[in-house]
C-alpha cells in the first residue's frame, strides 16, 4: 500500500446553510462594508498618503455635497434603477438578457427621432404619448427578436442579445451622421436647444423630478407584478423549471415572448427618459454601460425591485464618489476604481458567508 | 477474521442536516456486510466517505488496522477500496474494456489486447459474463453494472462497496449477481452492499449493520435474526408490512390506449404499438426495467409527449361520452373537464418547483382560476394547511420552500395536491422512490383510497414485491412494447421478471 501519512487532512469544511434570520444576514453584509472601508483605508494610505477620512468625506460630498449633486445622484440612480427593473423579469425567467444596452439605445433613438421631427410642431399633449409609444415599441422590438429565436429555435439568448447591442450602436451612428448638427461636427448636438421642444417638462422647477417619479412608479408596479400577478407567477415557474411549466400546461414560448417584450419595453422607456428627459441629445455612449451594470444591480438584490433601489444606490454612490475624489483630491481615476473594486468585492463576497457556513474540522484522537 | 475497514465515531453534516452521527462499525475480510437503513438514514453518505467522495467532519477510518486519510476516489483505490455507485458513469461509445482501463495511469504502453485479456481473466475467476469488446450503448443495465464491478476489480480492489446494486435488476439478474458476490467473498474480499430490501439482506449477507436517521443502531448476524427484527431496528418501532387489496368495485373502462407509437428525434422507438385499458376502481401496475417507455407512456396520456400514431380515449364516468386525448395539451385536457392527475417521477424538477413554498406549489394547478390578473393565495393556503395536517407533512410552516423538505414530505405535498383535485384518473410514477417505510405506506394507502373512490389508478413501480401486493393487474413493458398484462393476484415475481426481459431475448435470438 502507498504511504499516505504525508497527506494533510482538510482543516476546514464548508457547508450550505439552511437559512438565516434577516438580522444576521444583514449583520454580515454590514460587516463586509466596514471591512471593505478598512481595507480601502489601508490602500489609500499606502498608495497616496492621504488621510482616508478625508477621502471618504470627498466620496460622501460627491453625492450629497450640494442640492445639485443630490439631484444629479437621484437622476443617475433613477436611470440605473429603471434599466435594472427592465432586465429583472427576463432574469427571473432565466433568460439572460444582456442586451439592455441596445434596447435602451434604440428607445433613445426613437425619442430623438420624435424630438427632431415633431418636437417643434406637435402639441406636447400628443407628442409625449406618441413618443412613449414609439420608444416602447422600439425597445420591445429589440427585445422580441432574440426572444422569438429563443422560443422558436432555442438559440442562445446571451449571444443574441449581446450582438443586438452592436446593431443598435451602428444604427445610432448612422442616424448621427444623418441628423448631424452643426454640419461636420459628427454629433447631433442638443436637440431643439432654443425651443426645448420635446423635452420632458420640469416639475416644481426640478428638471429631473419627473424622471424620478416615473421610475418610482415603475419600481412599485414591477414589485407587484412579479410577486402578486399571474404573469409574475408564470415567470417564476418557467425560470425555476421549464419542465414543471410544461407539466402544468404553461405555454412556455408565450411566456418568453411576453416577458422579453416587457423587458424591452421598459428599456425603451429608459431610453426616452435619457434622451428626452436628461441629455436632450443622442450618441452611441448615452447609456454608458448601464445596461450591463443593471445586471449586477438586479442580481445583488436577488431580483427584488424594492431591494434594487438600495443596490443601485450603492453602485451610483460608489461611482459618483469615485469621480469626486478623482477631481477634488486630484487623485488618479484608477485609485477610485481600485476603491470601487474593493468595496464591490467585499459586498459580493459577503453573500458567500450568508449562504455557507465554515467550520473547523474536529479530529478526535482519543477514543471513546 | 481480520477487519478490513474500521470506522470510528464518524460524523458528517450537511448544513443543519446530520447525515451521520458517531457511526462506528467494522467490515471484515471474507464477508458480505449489508448496510441496512431507510432512505435518508445515511447509508450512502457513510460509504461515500470510505470511497473518498466526502470527507468526514469528525472521526477516523482505519484500513487494515492503520489510520487512513481518503480524500478522493483515487486515494480510495490506493487503499484497494472500490465503490459501485447507483448511477454508472461510463462512456457510451467505448467498449467494456476501454471503459475499464479509462483513467488508469499506467506507465506501460497502451495495450488494449492485454487489457481485454485481463478483463476476461477476472470475469472467468468470479463467473461474470462479459464481452470485453462490446460497446456500452449495446449493453443492458445489468451488463453495464458488470463493467463497473470489473472496473473496480481491475484496479485491484479488495474492498467492494455496492450502492443498491439490485435496484435496476430483474429477479434473474439479481440471482446471478449474488452468486458472483458470494464467489468474491470466498476469495477473501470484503464486500459491503447498501440496501433497504430485507429479503436480499437475509439471502445474501453474513452480517447486517443497521443505520437509522444517521445513527448506528447495531450489527447482527444474519443467521441469528429475522425480517421483523431488522425492520424494527430500521424504523425504531414495530410495523406491520401489509398492504390492503380490496376487490375492484364494479370496474368500468375509463381510459383506453390503442396502438400508440412514439418515435423520438433520433428515430428511436420509445413506445411500440402500446394498447391497454385502465378501469375505474382498480390499480393498474406498470412494471419494466428502467427506461422501457414508462415515462413516455404516462407523459403521452398527460399530453406532454407527442405521439406518432394511435388513439387515447377517455370515457367520462358521468355521461359515458368518449373523448380523444391524443395530441391535446395539458391545458386543453383540463378544459375538457377531464380530471387527470399525474405524479411524475421527477418530483422537484417537474411536479413541483423546489424553490417555491408549499402554498405557491399548491397554486400550480389552480392559479389560472378567475379573471383577475392577480393571484389568489387564500384557497391554496388552506389546501396547503389541510394537506400538511392530513398527511402529517413535517415542515416548519406553509412558507417553507419544498426543496428543504425531506423526500417523503416532498412526495406527500405532491400527491396531496394531485389528489385534492378529486381526479378520475390518477397516474403515479415511482411514487415511493426514496421514501422511508412509513411514508411509503402512507402513499400506498392514499392510492388504495383513490381506488375505493372509483378512480382509475395507474402505478409505475420498480419494487416487484410491492407491485404484486398492491395492484390488481400488472402491465409489463419491455423496450417500449407491452410484453404482457397479468393478473397480480395469480402471477409470480419470476413470471414478471421473465416478461421484463422477454422481448429483448427474442430479438437477440433473431440476430
Amino acid at each position: 500500500m502507498k504511504n499516505n501519512t504525508k497527506q494533510h487532512e482538510p482543516k476546514i469544511h464548508v457547508a450550505k446553510r439552511g437559512g438565516m434570520v434577516w438580522y444576521k444576514s444583514w449583520g454580515i453584509r454590514a460587516a463586509a462594508i466596514v471591512l471593505a472601508l478598512i481595507v480601502c483605508a489601508v490602500v489609500i494610505v499606502l498608495l497616496t498618503g492621504y488621510n482616508p477620512i478625508q477621502v471618504y468625506k470627498a466620496m460622501f460630498s460627491g453625492n450629497f455635497g450640494s442640492s445639485r449633486k443630490i439631484w444629479n445622484m437621484l437622476q443617475q440612480l433613477a436611470m440605473l434603477l429603471c434599466i435594472s427593473l427592465a432586465v429583472t423579469p427576463a432574469f427571473k425567467m432565466k433568460f439572460w438578457n444582456i442586451g439592455a444596452e441596445g434596447q435602451t439605445l434604440v428607445g433613445g433613438l426613437a425619442a430623438a427621432a420624435c424630438m427632431i421631427y415633431f418636437g417643434e410642431t406637435m402639441s406636447p399633449i400628443i407628442l409625449f404619448p406618441l413618443m412613449a409609444v414609439v420608444c416602447i415599441l422600439a425597445g420591445m422590438l429589440w427585445g422580441l427578436i432574440p426572444a422569438y429565436f429563443k422560443a422558436q429555435f432555442n438559440t442562445n439568448e446571451t449571444l443574441f442579445t449581446l450582438m443586438m447591442n452592436y446593431v443598435a450602436i451602428q444604427l445610432v451612428s448612422f442616424f448621427i451622421v444623418f441628423w448631424e448638427n452643426p454640419k461636420d461636427s459628427n454629433t447631433v448636438g442638443v436637440i431643439n436647444r432654443a425651443t426645448e421642444g420635446g423635452w420632458l417638462p420640469s416639475l416644481f422647477g426640478q428638471k429631473y423630478l419627473l424622471n424620478i417619479i416615473i421610475v418610482a412608479v415603475i419600481t412599485i408596479a414591477m414589485y407587484i407584478y412579479l410577486k402578486y400577478s399571474k404573469h409574475g407567477y408564470e415567470i417564476s415557474v418557467v425560470g425555476e423549471s421549464e419542465n414543471t411549466a410544461r407539466y402544468i400546461g404553461i405555454n412556455v414560448k408565450k411566456v418568453i415572448l411576453r416577458t422579453m417584450a416587457l423587458s424591452g419595453a421598459l428599456c425603451g422607456v429608459a431610453g426616452m427618459l435619457l434622451v428626452s428627459g436628461t441629455d436632450h441629445t443622442i450618441n452611441t455612449g448615452i447609456v454608458s454601460g448601464m445596461g450591463f451594470t443593471a445586471i449586477m444591480v438586479s442580481w445583488l438584490a436577488k431580483f427584488n425591485p424594492i431591494m434594487m433601489t438600495l443596490t443601485s444606490f450603492l453602485i451610483v454612490f460608489l461611482e459618483r464618489g469615485a469621480g469626486e475624489i478623482a477631481t477634488a483630491l486630484q487623485l488618479n481615476e484608477s485609485v477610485s476604481d481600485i476603491l470601487t473594486g474593493i468595496i464591490l468585492f467585499f459586498i459580493i463576497g459577503s453573500e458567500f458567508f450568508v449562504q455557507y457556513k465554515i467550520s473547523i474540522r474536529k479530529h478526535k484522537k482519543e477514543e471513546r | 477474521m481480520k477487519a478490513a475497514i474500521e470506522l470510528k465515531n464518524i460524523t458528517k453534516t450537511f448544513g443543519s442536516v446530520v447525515a451521520n452521527k458517531n457511526v462506528s462499525l467494522t467490515v471484515n475480510k471474507g464477508e458480505i456486510l449489508s448496510i441496512l437503513g431507510e432512505n435518508g438514514s445515511g447509508k450512502t453518505t457513510l460509504m461515500n466517505m470510505i470511497s473518498g467522495i466526502y470527507f468526514p467532519d469528525e472521526g477516523q477510518i482505519l484500513i487494515n488496522g492503520e489510520e487512513a486519510v481518503i480524500r478522493s476516489p483515487k486515494d480510495a483505490y490506493d487503499y484497494k477500496i472500490g465503490m459501485i455507485h447507483q448511477h454508472f458513469k461510463q462512456v457510451d461509445v467505448f467498449s467494456a474494456a476501454e471503459n475499464i482501463i479509462l483513467g488508469l495511469n499506467e506507465k506501460k504502453k497502451f495495450d488494449l489486447k492485454a487489457a481485454e485479456k485481463r478483463v476476461k481473466e477476472i470475469a472467468d475467476r468470479y463467473g461474470f459474463q462479459i464481452d470485453p469488446s462490446k460497446k456500452i450503448y449495446d449493453m443492458s443495465v445489468s451488463e453495464k453494472q458488470t463493467v463497473e464491478i470489473i472496473r473496480v476489480l481491475y484496479r485491484g480492489a479488495d474492498i467492494l462497496i455496492l450502492d443498491e446494486p439490485t435496484a435496476v435488476l430483474t429477479p434473474q439478474e439479481t440471482k446471478k449477481l449474488f452468486a458472483v458476490l458470494r464467489r468474491m467473498r470466498d476469495d477473501n474480499k470484503a464486500i459491503v452492499i447498501i440496501t433497504h430490501k430485507l429479503h436480499e439482506v437475509m439471502s445474501l449477507s453474513d452480517r447486517v449493520s443497521v443505520l437509522r436517521r444517521g445513527e448506528y443502531v447495531g450489527t447482527v448476524k444474519t443467521s441469528e435474526t429475522n425480517e421483523n427484527q431488522l425492520t424494527e431496528m430500521m424504523v425504531g418501532k414495530k410495523v406491520t408490512l401489509n398492504i390492503d387489496r380490496d376487490e375492484p368495485d364494479n370496474p368500468t373502462d375509463r381510459l383506453k390506449v390503442e396502438h400508440i407509437n412514439c418515435i423520438d428525434r433520433e428515430g428511436v422507438r420509445l413506445l411500440n404499438d402500446v394498447s391497454f385499458t385502465a378501469r375505474s376502481g382498480e390499480i393498474l401496475g406498470i412494471a419494466g426495467i428502467a427506461g422501457s417507455g414508462q415515462r413516455e407512456l404516462l407523459e403521452a396520456i398527460a399530453g406532454l409527449q407527442h405521439l406518432n400514431d394511435g388513439v387515447i380515449t377517455y370515457i367520462d364516468p358521468k355521461t359515458g361520452e368518449a373523448e380523444n386525448l391524443r395530441d391535446k395539451t395539458p391545458m386543453q385536457i383540463r378544459d375538457m373537464g377531464v380530471r387527470l392527475s399525474f405524479v411524475p417521477e421527477d418530483r422537484l424538477g417537474m411536479g413541483l418547483v423546489g424553490n417555491m413554498d408549499i402554498v405557491d406549489n399548491m397554486m400550480l394547478r389552480s392559479y389560472r382560476k378567475g379573471k383577475s390578473m392577480f393571484l389568489e393565495r387564500k384557497a391554496p393556503k388552506n389546501l396547503a394547511e389541510n394537506i400538511i395536517e392530513q398527511l402529517e407533512v413535517a415542515t416548519p410552516n406553509v412558507n417553507t420552500p419544498v426543496r428543504r423538505l425531506s423526500g417523503g414530505n416532498v412526495q406527500k405535498v405532491l400527491v396531496g395536491r394531485e389528489i385534492a383535485s378529486s381526479p378520475t384518473v390518477l397516474m403515479a410514477a415511482y411514487p415511493v422512490r426514496g421514501l422511508d417505510i412509513n411514508s411509503s405506506y402512507t402513499i400506498y394507502n392514499l392510492l388504495n383510497e383513490q381506488k375505493r373512490r372509483g378512480v382509475a389508478v395507474i402505478f409505475v413501480g420498480e419494487d416487484l414485491d410491492v407491485l404484486l401486493e398492491l395492484c390488481d393487474r400488472i402491465l409489463v413493458l419491455c423496450g417500449g412494447k407491452i410484453s404482457g398484462i397479468v393478473d397480480a393476484r395469480t402471477t409470480s415475481k419470476e413470471q414478471i421478471g421473465l416478461l421484463m426481459t422477454k422481448l429483448q431475448e427474442e430479438s437477440e435470438n433473431e440476430e
